[in-house]
């Protein structure tokens, strides 16, 4: 089950973070996880929120240049190699992965790790084979 | 010393007469040779007998960039090209670079303007010069070594670069004279104080700076700091290189060599003289060139201009530093860079929408730096920053093969680089010049 990320493109300039979090905030739109990918000059925050649609056109309509792409969010054992586990599955089965990062909050014991592969059907397929949970886009909105 | 006593303090209405002659001869020599000039006169009228003195200039028409474009390669030149000894080739607006044609008779006219030029600037027969203008197909490099040969200076071509080996050519052979860019000169001194070398200490007493626009208060930085005579030398290509107009140790105005390179001060918008001391654009007709002469090129340089004899001596007008420029032209490095150069690049690239900005700086280490922000659109936005790098690189590739020189691509948001309803401001200019 894929769920939705929302991407945004950020200029290296003071306070733009902060209008991104602020609009989402003013519209009660609440971040679930969240990962910056910087460059000297610009970044790429990346986002998974309860409300990914309106969120997606609150911020194009505010100016800011995002789209959507999916991820999967994979549930991984919160103790020590509990994250190696897993990324041993991607490994043996030639998974690649361009970026992963972690939720904000998790909703069992286990922790909450985001995906983004190259292939995500293919990945899902090997994840469903080695009875890996994810989460699916209603437990997203419902956290 | 005076290289050319004869014409460069001649007498004005001497000299009056001396570019009637001159202009009466090219009028009918280009109307005779060059088709494009031919169909040019009969279109505005004017049948090449009626031109009789310097005068009557203002019946022909003007020559402009445009016209360069549009019969490049050849298309302006008044001689065939197995009489062309040497071509030079600068790039382009968006299509066609500018070439310009010598034939041996005009290397013998570039020698003689490049002697005057370094004699005006003080040089003496006998003297060294370090010459760190580009050598090549740039007008720079090759200019002041034809002139230094004319002279009778003993030339180091080191062209430009190689900072390190520049400076230690200076130690070794006392060279009394440097030509390069001024922003050159700015990086030199700041390498030299790296190595241990106190520039105020250094052989250069006088310098030859052009190329680029730069200012008075350069000029005394460069003055103070290498402990020399600054002098701007001013040139373009389409008229011969270097050597059209020269500074005097007075520095009070660059003598225009107007006996071969007739001046014009005129408003850009009519086309009309500004009165002596008004600013206008610089409009130049090469008298005495055969490969590719031009009537009243517009060279788009803003200036004024003073007709008092000099206190050295010379009655040659003086035009000012450039003041402006009637496009949006911007020189980096010697080079002529178009807005429109780059505009062409990012169309080009698919995604990106034309808002761009091209901000032009000469940073700590005195090099003009450009940087080039270009707003990025959603159908080009990626969530992976390698493509998005990608995109970055291409176009940093794209501009600088275009512009043959380096510049920084920055990307920016959607709607952030300033619109307006006039003129679009494309151009953001840091330097102080």
């Amino acid at each position: 089950m894929k769920i939705t990320q929302i991407s945004v493109f950020l200029e290296n300039r003071k306070g733009r973070l902060f209008d991104v979090c602020s609009l989402l905030g003013e519209n009660n739109i609440n971040i679930r996880a969240l990962t910056i990918a910087e460059t000297e000059s610009f970044g790429v925050l990346r986002i998974v929120v309860d409300k990914s649609n309106m969120a997606v056109k609150l911020l194009k309509d505010n100016g800011f240049v995002a789209n959507l792409t999916h991820v999967v969010a994979v549930e991984v054992g919160d103790n020590p190699g509990g994250l190696a586990s897993v990324l041993k599955v991607f490994a043996d089965n030639d998974v690649n992965i361009e970026y992963m990062y972690g939720f904000v909050e998790k909703f069992s014991d286990k922790a909450l790790l985001v995906f983004r592969f190259a292939d995500t059907d293919m990945a899902q397929q090997i994840l469903a084979k080695n009875d890996i949970k994810v989460v699916t886009e209603k437990e997203i909105e419902g956290l | 010393m005076i290289w050319k006593e004869q014409v460069e303090c001649a007498d004005p209405a001497d000299l009056k007469n001396l570019q009637s002659d001159y202009l009466r001869k090219l009028t009918a020599y280009i109307y005779n040779n060059c088709p494009v000039y031919k169909k040019k006169i009969d279109d505005a009228g004017v049948k090449p007998e009626n031109v009789k003195s310097i005068d009557d200039i203002k019946k022909l028409p003007f020559t402009t960039k445009v016209d360069m474009r549009d019969h490049y390669p050849y298309g302006l030149f008044s001689t065939g090209q197995s009489e062309v000894r040497e071509i030079h080739v600068s790039s382009g607006t968006t299509g066609n670079p500018t070439l310009v044609g010598y034939t041996k008779d005009d290397v013998k006219l570039w020698s003689d303007v490049m002697a005057r030029t370094m004699c005006c600037a003080g040089a003496e027969p006998g003297d060294t010069i370090q010459i760190a203008y580009g050598y090549g197909l740039f007008t720079g490099g090759l200019g002041f070594h034809y002139g230094a040969m004319e002279m009778g200076l003993r030339i180091i071509p080191t062209s430009a670069g190689q900072t390190a080996r520049q400076l230690k050519i200076m130690q070794e052979f006392k060279p009394r004279i440097i030509a390069c860019t001024p922003s050159y000169a700015l990086y030199m001194a700041e390498e030299a104080r790296d190595m241990g070398i106190d520039p105020a200490k250094g052989n250069w007493k006088i310098g030859i700076f052009g190329a680029e626009p730069w200012s008075n208060s350069i000029r005394r930085e460069i003055e103070e700091l290498w402990n020399m005579l600054a002098t701007d030398v001013y040139g373009l290509s389409e008229i011969i290189g270097p050597g059209v107009a020269q500074e005097c140790p007075h520095k009070d105005g660059l003598h225009i060599f107007s006996d071969v390179f007739y001046p014009e001060i005129i408003n850009p918008d009519t086309g009309e003289d500004v009165a002596e001391g008004e600013d206008g654009e610089l409009v130049i007709t090469t008298l005495t060139k055969q490969a590719i002469p031009l009537i009243r090129y517009r060279t788009r340089d803003i200036v004024s201009i003073n007709y008092e004899k000099c206190r050295c001596g010379r009655t040659s007008p003086r035009i000012s530093k450039i003041k402006g420029r009637t496009d949006d032209m911007i020189v980096v490095r010697g080079i002529n860079v178009f807005p429109s150069q780059i505009e062409h690049v990012l169309v080009g690239i698919e995604g990106t929408q034309p808002y761009y900005q091209i901000v032009v700086d000469r940073k700590a280490h005195k090099l003009d730096e450009v940087e080039v922000l270009v707003e990025v659109e959603e159908r080009i936005f990626s969530d992976e920053i390698k493509e998005l790098k990608k995109l970055q690189d291409k176009i940093r590739k794209e501009i600088g093969s275009v512009l043959s020189i380096g510049v920084k691509v920055t990307l920016v948001e959607p709607k952030t680089i300033e619109r307006s309803m006039g003129k679009s401001k494309r151009i953001v200019d840091k330097r102080t010049l």
